[in-house]
């Protein structure tokens, strides 16, 4: 499932030409070019989410006559992981309220919270993914099935991939301090990350409330 | 004078296209011989002279601009290098394509719904059904009403309206017959409903326009229509020669490969039902949002597409939601 | 173990043709020569840090339009095999299987692998050119595009040798490019091919959307921008918007064959007829993304050689955007006859219309700024002369095409190849080819020779009337798209026959143009100005090819045209504008890290293919790898000091 890394390399310009040692006046304008870069990626990725919530809801009864969504799904966990996910997108905002204080330590103490929410949405996610399995629904079980996988599990590797972004931007940050340009990628990080939660709210109604109530 | 004959050169061949096609009986698109195909063929004159109403000024204004205005030297024709805008000429050119297009667009949705493949031709004749199946690489037709079945051939009577009901037992194809009418895909899971009519005796070619394989260019077949003597006298024919097409026999043609003509006098009752509804499992089935005509309820009987009439007559529409 | 070995390689290569084992032979051959000419000549390390590690636009423009054309010779020689295989009824000399994978490819190859190409070139060459800025916004991003394009399209094209090349068309419609339709690994690789490079495109699009809305120079206001770059700016919005869709469409397909998900199959629920939809819905906007720089092309060629403004700039500007627009909604005009309905076929039918108005205005606008100018016939104006009726009858079967009931019988037949054969060689491949010939020396500092180009114009003009002309014709008399044999007595012959020398004449086109090229190399004559036409926008003020900042001073835009108003103000007595000191300019670094990240993708894409598992986890572990290495690199930018700008300045402008 490379699809999430693929859309991330859309981003990899946004964030990861990096710009360092001399102090110029071109700083600014670099810094906020590649964030502007990056809300035209999220433009693209608003359609990549787009198509996958067009073809769940095309393939939303399709279940062949296997298990439907409402049997076997149970609302009780997808409703903490929200929970856990809505509360990291307050907790990244944090984090940017710090960097703009200028309290590294404070920045990386946030950061780490809303990876350590992730993580935690992403167990829960996995957890769930086997409890279905378990069940007896796979990707391979029927047209509903492969469009429910599809959709959740790309919002899934996209909050994977931002983990793995996060811990690397920690890195960064604890050995850089915060300048122009640890500053934008935060920045990016926290506008993708709330960015993946819009995108959870519309997966947790569409999927779990629409289809499973 | 290049310039000038290069400029031509289109519209010639255009020309020549359109005089061909009145005298060549080959351009079997531009020579129908049913309701369906001649409405075709006189919604084509009108787009084209509709467009050619633009087209043809264009392409002189092209020669004549290019030629009056090129670089030679002591040329006389005026030069304003800065001439870059006027509204009333602009609006003229805003104007004329949206005029042409607007009675283009009436004259398109009128026809769209007037030759929508699923309505009923009027007639007093009671129409023929005909349950169309294409396969890897042949089609097999069927008569529920009469029983019968053929691979790649086609005998229809004059002047009676043919129901086509049109499925797939693979991948996707097109149900072609030029001088009958324009077609219409054959898809599996669905049965999509096409009306045509032959107003003359003839034998008319038919294809797949479909891509759908190895051997998809083997896909064509012949549609005779003759008179309803004939057509019934060949129905007793089939009915009496022929060998029964069982389901063994259903079996053996789905294997790839292209066919011959066949024949058979009856077959395995409710085998299109059988193709259509074949990769629905269970109820949530995958076709149901197309709208398409299930086939399978009132489905049990050979005869009983005929009852299909009242339900299924604009039932094409998909509902491609979601998109 | 030998036995092993022979069972491996029948399965891995493909064998049985003697077409395909001269193919082989030759790219065997052609491999060794050229690793043995850069080891003889010592020039591994001059590749590697002159090109391929280069982020720099204009090399990168260079090693696109080299791909690109290479790309067009293997799609023109599929082209001419298919033609011969049609000259004749019933003729064997293609196996049907061979037949349906030549014009899959063909397909594949010309609209992804040389037209895609062509436009990123002359968008890299020219727009950071024209809007006055020293590179693209993001030039390492820039190069992983090419990169990933680069990969990609040589995974499409290892198909060719290796697995088997993908043969159900060039949209691969399911189910027959499920696994149920396509069991080999053409299908597979497809997918891969255009995957990779997909996204490569996407991120091009980004990065000059980004470039010409944040980067032009200063003074240059959106309405002051020369036309090709509007052109640019509404292709690459469209590609934002449509190139997700792919991207999408294509991983679902890759799921349904390797994971067994059920999309687009026909047993489990799937839905063969969204994928229809969902192709088409990037497949639509695709030709507006590659025909409407082509049109940008026109209007600064037609403007620069009828020595006059272009007319109607804001007609222009405001058509380019609505092409853009009404593109998303036109989809479903390329099923018409999957029986959606009346109503759903007549609102696809006017939408499709509707994209007639803007595009018949501009072809008014373009000949209103011939009219009353003084047009001169160089090479890139032939082009677009030539365009212009070729463009407006391809349009009018377009229309034609578009009206939704007379549709059910130009579906899938020859009419409809001869119609988009017709905008997109008459609109996209003419305009591309005058913007190659017009901005040529200002990418390499010379000429191409003028006579040779104006054969191979000949040639390809009449070629093209030659071979599609009779497609139309044979459409009405029934001919179907993909047909890879006819019979004697559907009276096909003689109008294929004439289609075939057409095709061929084109063919003979190409050649003189390669000839032409190697001729201009070999008489090779220094431009001498950078003015090589007497142009109008900013890339002729800078010398010939450009310096690797481009402009040594950024420069202060006044006017629409700058370029000519200036040189009009010097003639007419005022002074030139006073010169800024120079500063040092900022560059980024060159890097490795996209042409690696890229080799790995082709590895997972690989792995993909043959489903090995070890070569799946090593590909996207280095995509990783490079992603962190790049996240973790702080130095990636320099200096050009100023004594070293002057040195280059003083070489350039010394020769003038």
């Amino acid at each position: 499932m490379a699809h999430a890394v693929t859309a991330h390399t859309g981003a990899h310009g946004g964030h990861g030409a990096g710009h360092g040692g001399g102090h110029h006046d071109d700083h600014h304008d670099q810094e906020s070019m590649k964030q502007f870069g990056f809300w035209l990626f999220l433009i693209t990725d608003v359609i990549l989410f787009g198509t996958l919530f067009a073809t769940f809801v095309v393939l939303r009864l399709n279940t062949d006559g296997g298990p439907t969504g409402a049997e076997l799904i149970e609302l009780n966990g997808i409703i903490i992981s929200t929970f856990l996910l809505l509360t990291s997108s307050f907790t990244s905002g944090v984090a940017v309220l710090e960097m703009h204080k200028g309290n590294k330590r404070g920045l990386i103490l946030w950061l780490a919270i809303t990876a350590l929410l992730g993580a935690s949405f992403i167990y829960l996610e996995v957890t769930e993914f086997i409890h279905l399995v378990h069940e007896g629904a796979n990707i391979g079980t029927s047209a509903y099935w492969s469009a429910f996988f599809t959709l959740v599990g790309t919002h899934g590797l996209h909050v994977s991939v931002g983990l793995v972004w996060m811990v690397a931007l920690m890195l960064q940050i604890s050995r850089r301090g915060i300048t122009p340009v640890t500053k934008r990628k935060v920045n990016i990080i926290s506008l993708y990350w709330h960015f993946l939660d819009v995108v959870w709210i519309f997966v947790f109604t569409i999927v779990y409330l629409m289809g499973v109530m | 004078m290049r310039p000038f004959i290069r400029m031509l050169t289109p519209v010639l061949f255009v020309l020549m296209a359109l005089t061909l096609s009145g005298c060549g009986e080959q351009f079997i698109v531009l020579d129908p011989k049913g309701p369906i195909g001649e409405s075709q063929k006189d919604l084509i004159y009108i787009s084209t002279i509709l467009c050619a109403i633009v087209i043809v000024p264009v392409l002189i204004l092209t020669a004549v601009i290019v030629w009056r205005y090129r670089d030679k030297p002591g040329s006389k024709a005026s030069y304003k290098p800065n001439w870059e805008h006027s509204t009333k000429l602009e609006i003229t050119w805003w104007g004329i394509p949206i005029v042409i297009i607007l009675i283009l667009a009436i004259v398109t949705v009128r026809y769209t719904h007037m030759l929508e493949p699923s309505k009923a031709l009027a007639s007093d004749k009671k129409p023929i059904t005909i349950q169309v199946t294409s396969m890897d690489w042949k089609w097999l037709f069927k008569y529920p009403e009469e029983g019968i079945a053929t691979v790649n051939y086609i005998k229809i009577p004059e002047d009676v309206p043919v129901k086509f009901q049109l499925t797939s037992d693979t991948a996707m194809n097109s149900f072609w017959i030029p001088q009958l009418g324009g077609q219409l895909y054959s898809m599996s899971g669905m049965a999509m409903t096409l009306h045509l009519q032959a107003d003359e005796q003839g034998s008319y070619f038919g294809s797949g326009a479909n891509f759908n394989g190895r051997d998809f260019a083997q896909m064509t077949f012949t549609v005779d229509a003759t008179s309803e003597e004939e057509y019934k006298s060949w129905i007793e024919e089939v009915k009496s020669t022929s060998p029964a097409l069982t389901m063994e026999g259903y079996e053996k043609l789905t294997e790839p490969g292209s066919s011959e003509v066949m024949l058979f006098s009856s077959f395995p009752v409710g085998l299109f039902e059988k193709i259509v509804t074949q990769y629905i499992n269970g109820d949530g089935g995958a076709h149901q949002q197309h709208g398409s005509e299930p086939a399978s309820e009132d489905a049990d009987t050979a005869d009983s597409a005929a009852a299909n009439d009242e339900s299924g007559t604009d039932n094409n529409a998909h509902h491609h939601g979601g998109h | 173990m030998l036995d092993k070995i022979k069972e491996f390689a029948s399965e891995f290569f493909v064998t049985g043709d003697p077409l395909i084992l001269g193919a082989q032979v030759s790219i065997a051959l052609s491999l060794v020569a050229i690793i043995f000419t850069l080891t003889f000549f010592k020039k591994w390390k001059w590749l590697w840090t002159e090109w391929l590690t280069s982020v720099d636009h204009k090399k990168i423009g260079i090693m696109y339009i080299i791909a690109s054309i290479l790309m067009l010779f293997r799609g023109g020689v599929d082209a001419l095999l298919m033609r011969v295989q049609l000259a004749a009824p019933e003729l064997e000399f293609l196996h049907p299987e061979h037949y349906n994978q030549i014009f899959t490819t063909h397909g594949v190859i010309m609209i992804l692998f040389m037209a895609m190409p062509l436009m990123f070139g002359l968008f890299n060459i020219v727009v950071p050119l024209q809007i006055g800025a020293r590179d693209v916004a993001f030039p390492f991003l820039n190069s992983l595009s090419f990169w990933m394009f680069f990969f990609g399209a040589m995974l499409f094209n290892v198909s060719f040798i290796i697995g088997g090349s993908p043969d159900a068309g060039w949209l691969a419609y399911p189910p027959l490019s499920e696994l149920s339709g396509s069991p080999g690994l053409g299908q597979d690789f497809y997918i891969w091919g255009i995957q990779i490079s997909g996204i490569g495109s996407l991120a091009t699009g980004i990065n000059f959307v980004v470039t010409i809305l944040k980067m032009r120079a200063p003074g240059m206001k959106l309405m002051q921008m020369p036309m090709f770059v509007w052109s640019v700016l509404s292709s690459c919005i469209t590609i934002m918007f449509a190139f997700p869709i792919l991207t999408v469409t294509l991983f679902l397909l890759f799921l349904d064959r390797y994971l067994g998900a059920h999309f687009f199959t026909l047993d489990g629920g799937g839905n063969p007829m969204m994928y229809i939809n969902l192709i088409w819905m990037w497949g639509h906007p695709e030709v507006y993304i590659v025909i409407l720089p082509a049109f940008g092309i026109f209007s600064e060629v037609v403007s620069a050689f009828s020595k006059k403004k272009l007319f109607g700039y804001k007609s222009m500007v405001f058509a380019l955007m609505s092409i853009s627009f009404f593109s998303f909604f036109t989809w479903a005009h390329h099923f018409f006859t999957m029986g959606s309905g009346a109503n759903v076929n007549a609102f696809f039918a006017l939408t499709t219309m509707l994209i007639a108005i803007p595009t018949g205005v501009k072809v008014f606008n373009w000949l209103f700024t011939m009219y009353r100018g003084r047009i001169k016939f160089t090479t890139p104006m032939m082009w677009t002369v030539a365009f212009i009726p070729c463009f407006v009858v391809g349009g009018m079967t377009g229309v034609l095409l578009s009206v939704a009931p007379a549709d059910f019988q130009f579906h899938n037949s020859y009419f409809l190849i001869a119609h988009f054969h017709q905008v997109l060689i008459g609109g996209v491949v003419f305009g591309y080819f005058a913007g190659l010939y017009y901005w040529w020396p200002k990418m390499f500092g010379f000429r191409l020779h003028e006579g040779l180009g104006k054969w191979a114009f000949w040639f390809w003009n009449i070629g093209f009337y030659v071979c599609f002309m009779p497609q139309y014709a044979l459409g009405l008399m029934g001919m179907t798209r993909r047909v890879n044999e006819y019979d004697f007595d559907m009276g096909w012959q003689p109008l294929n026959v004439i289609s075939t020398v057409g095709a061929f004449l084109m063919g003979l086109a190409f050649i003189f143009q390669v000839w032409q090229i190697a001729h201009s190399i070999k008489f090779y004559k220094k431009e001498k100005d950078g003015d090589a036409w007497d142009g109008r926008t900013l890339e002729w003020s800078i010398p010939s090819p450009a310096p690797l900042y481009n402009f040594a001073r950024l420069p202060q835009v006044t006017h629409q045209d700058d370029w000519w108003e200036e040189k009009q103000r010097i003639a007419a007595g005022g002074a030139p504008k006073p010169l800024a000191p120079l500063e040092p300019i900022h560059m980024p670094k060159n890097s490795g890290i996209p042409f690696i990240m890229s080799v790995c993708w082709f590895t997972a894409g690989f792995g993909f293919v043959w489903d090995w598992k070890w070569m799946i986890v090593t590909g996207l572990a280095g995509v990783a790898v490079c992603m962190l290495a790049r996240s973790f690199s702080y130095d990636t930018d320099y200096y050009i000091p100023v004594d070293e700008i002057e040195r280059t300045e003083a070489a350039l402008r010394g020769t003038k």
